[in-house]
């Protein structure tokens, strides 16, 4: 007969307070670090491009043009991302991070690129801005993150600049891709008609529909999500300021 | 101390909140020979189907016949609640997810308007194999239906009532999709024509029989009204030989169903749908193919989960 003690049994487990938090190794680190200064850099790179194409035109429009390789470039390589969460050197949701870069990626490729009508609209400057202006802060955000020496400065831009960026960036991707909307529907881009071998069709204009209609359950989630991580991040400002 | 030979003892049993430790109810002169099933806290809004009594809070439920004498508790037991939210029966769920595909593909093969253009409205397809992939679709969800009714014995009686959204969603979904291409006024006939179906309805068939024979098998297992777990053999049914080199079976003869439905409607919606499945399905087979290696110590060793050798 068992002791007559209270008859909670104790569980094989380990407490959860006893795990250690596995960061990435010194190597994966340094390959980060590497990273996200280039990645920066690339960004920096199309800022200044940007700056001097207004400059040397004298005017805001067809910019597009000036910084379309990097734009390329630095946001493709973005892909490799979901490589670093699927991997396990970043502590992300491969699902997260690779929903976030595959609509950037989309929208570079399959709607700028594509549809050379739309890249000398004005909601395309809208959209690079936002994420230039973006993604140097938080690539520089990550930078001193895996230094440990993250100036709060950045780390407030990272969780400020959002309430105007995400918006502005938000607006320009669905301008852009509604005015690629009668340029797709006209040549037929991207779609596959019956009847063929496959039996199946697809087709591309009701397709950009779709997606600029799931951008109004996503995009408040999405904005609401940054607004929480804000309280949580800089809420704490009196612990935080002892790590510069 | 002889256990089996114990005079009825009676216990304390108290029932704590997994989440909030708040003590939920207390009986005392509770009879060691009682099952966890009596234990159930008895607010009615609480039915016992989403009840989850567990000796840890974090730990897994204890089942409805667990008997509170061979429990690793003393005298005075401790339980915790929590609650699994809504519940809906297993048999429901089935039954409504099997409906829709019957019902939806009949809908897109009679050409039910505001589907296709007017002009089509309840006309049929010219091409035979559309009529044969229509009866094929039929029998198979009608077979599951009367599976869920007649064969399957499940060891749960609920699952939480959001899958059955999800579950009909996809369903229903793929059905829907795969109708539309299969009925389609513009739909073209497999490639090779003739020899490419005779064969595809050849595998299906044979994996229908197949699927149909596992389910037999294992309802076998598992005398009426219990929920016993026993390692599934070959039976004098060929069909069921396959047990020698999987574990669960009823998925590798499902992925053969579709792998021939796709070959004799040449069409790529059905080569997704039946991808999908197939990923599903492997992951079910491996969690289940783990769970009978961690129960039976003599788990045969040649078996896989659902591909032999492979997978």
């Amino acid at each position: 007969m068992s002791a007559p003690a209270m008859g909670t049994s104790k569980t094989a487990h380990t407490d959860s307070s006893h795990k250690k938090k596995k960061g990435p190794g010194t190597l994966a680190t340094a390959y980060l670090v590497i990273y996200n200064v280039v990645m920066t850099a690339g960004w920096l790179v199309i800022a200044v491009g940007l700056v001097r194409a207004y400059l040397a035109r004298g005017s805001y429009h067809g910019l597009y043009y000036s910084i379309e390789k990097p734009l390329k470039y630095f946001q493709t390589g973005a892909l490799l991302e979901i490589l670093h969460c699927a991997v396990g050197i970043v502590p992300s949701s491969v699902v997260l991070t690779g929903f976030q870069v595959m609509s950037r990626v989309f929208l570079t490729w399959a709607v700028t690129h594509s549809v050379r009508e739309v890249q000398s609209e004005d909601s395309v400057l809208l959209f690079v801005v936002a994420w230039t202006v973006t993604e140097i802060i938080r690539y520089s955000f990550y930078t001193f993150s895996l230094l440990n020496h993250l100036p709060y400065l950045i780390k407030w831009a990272r969780y400020t600049f959002f309430f105007v960026l995400y918006p502005m960036g938000v607006a320009g991707e669905l301008l852009t891709i509604y005015a690629a909307l009668p340029y797709v529907q006209k040549t037929g881009l991207y779609s596959i008609t019956l009847p063929n071998n496959y039996n199946f069709s697809f087709d591309y204009h009701t397709f950009l529909i779709l997606v600029m209609i799931s951008y109004i359950p996503l995009f408040p989630q999405l904005y609401f999500h940054m607004i929480r991580q804000r309280k949580k991040v800089l809420g704490h400002v009196e612990e935080y300021s002892k790590v510069e | 101390m002889k256990i089996n030979k114990l005079p009825v003892v009676f216990f304390e049993v108290e029932i704590l909140d997994a989440k909030t430790k708040d003590k939920l109810c207390f009986l005392d002169k509770y009879c060691n020979c009682f099952l966890v099933f009596h234990v159930f806290v008895s607010d009615p809004q609480w039915y016992p189907a989403r009840q989850s009594i567990r000796l840890d809070p974090k730990g897994k439920s204890l089942k409805d016949e667990d008997v509170l004498q061979h429990l690793p508790v003393g005298t005075t037991a401790t339980f915790y609640f929590r609650d699994l939210g809504a519940q809906i029966s297993w048999v429901t769920v089935f039954l409504t997810e099997y409906a829709g595909p019957l019902l939806i593909y009949l809908m897109f093969y009679f050409r039910v308007p505001f589907i296709y253009a007017p002009k089509y409205d309840f006309t049929t397809s010219k091409h035979w194999v559309v009529h044969l992939a229509c009866m094929c679709h039929s029998f198979h969800y009608v077979k599951r239906l009367l599976e869920t009714l007649f064969v399957h014995r499940f060891s749960h009686g609920t699952m939480p009532l959001r899958n059955i959204f999800k579950n009909c969603t996809y369903y229903w979904g793929f059905a829907a999709w795969m109708a539309y291409y299969i009925n389609h006024p513009l739909y073209t006939p497999p490639t090779y024509g003739e020899q490419q179906i005779r064969l595809a309805l050849t595998v299906f068939l044979f994996c229908q029989i197949g699927n149909f024979s596992i389910h037999i098998a294992l309802r076998n297992l598992r005398p009426p009204g219990s929920k016993t777990r026993k390692i599934p053999y070959p039976t004098k049914n060929p069909f069921t030989w396959i047990f020698l080199l999987v574990s669960c079976p009823n998925y590798t003869y499902e992925l053969g169903s579709w792998l021939g439905f796709t070959l004799m409607t040449q069409c790529l919606p059905v080569a997704a749908f039946t991808l999908v499945g197939f990923i599903q399905m492997t992951v079910w087979a491996k969690g289940k193919h783990r769970s009978y290696l961690k129960e039976f110590r003599d788990y045969p060793t040649l078996r896989s989960p659902i591909l032999p050798f492979i997978l």
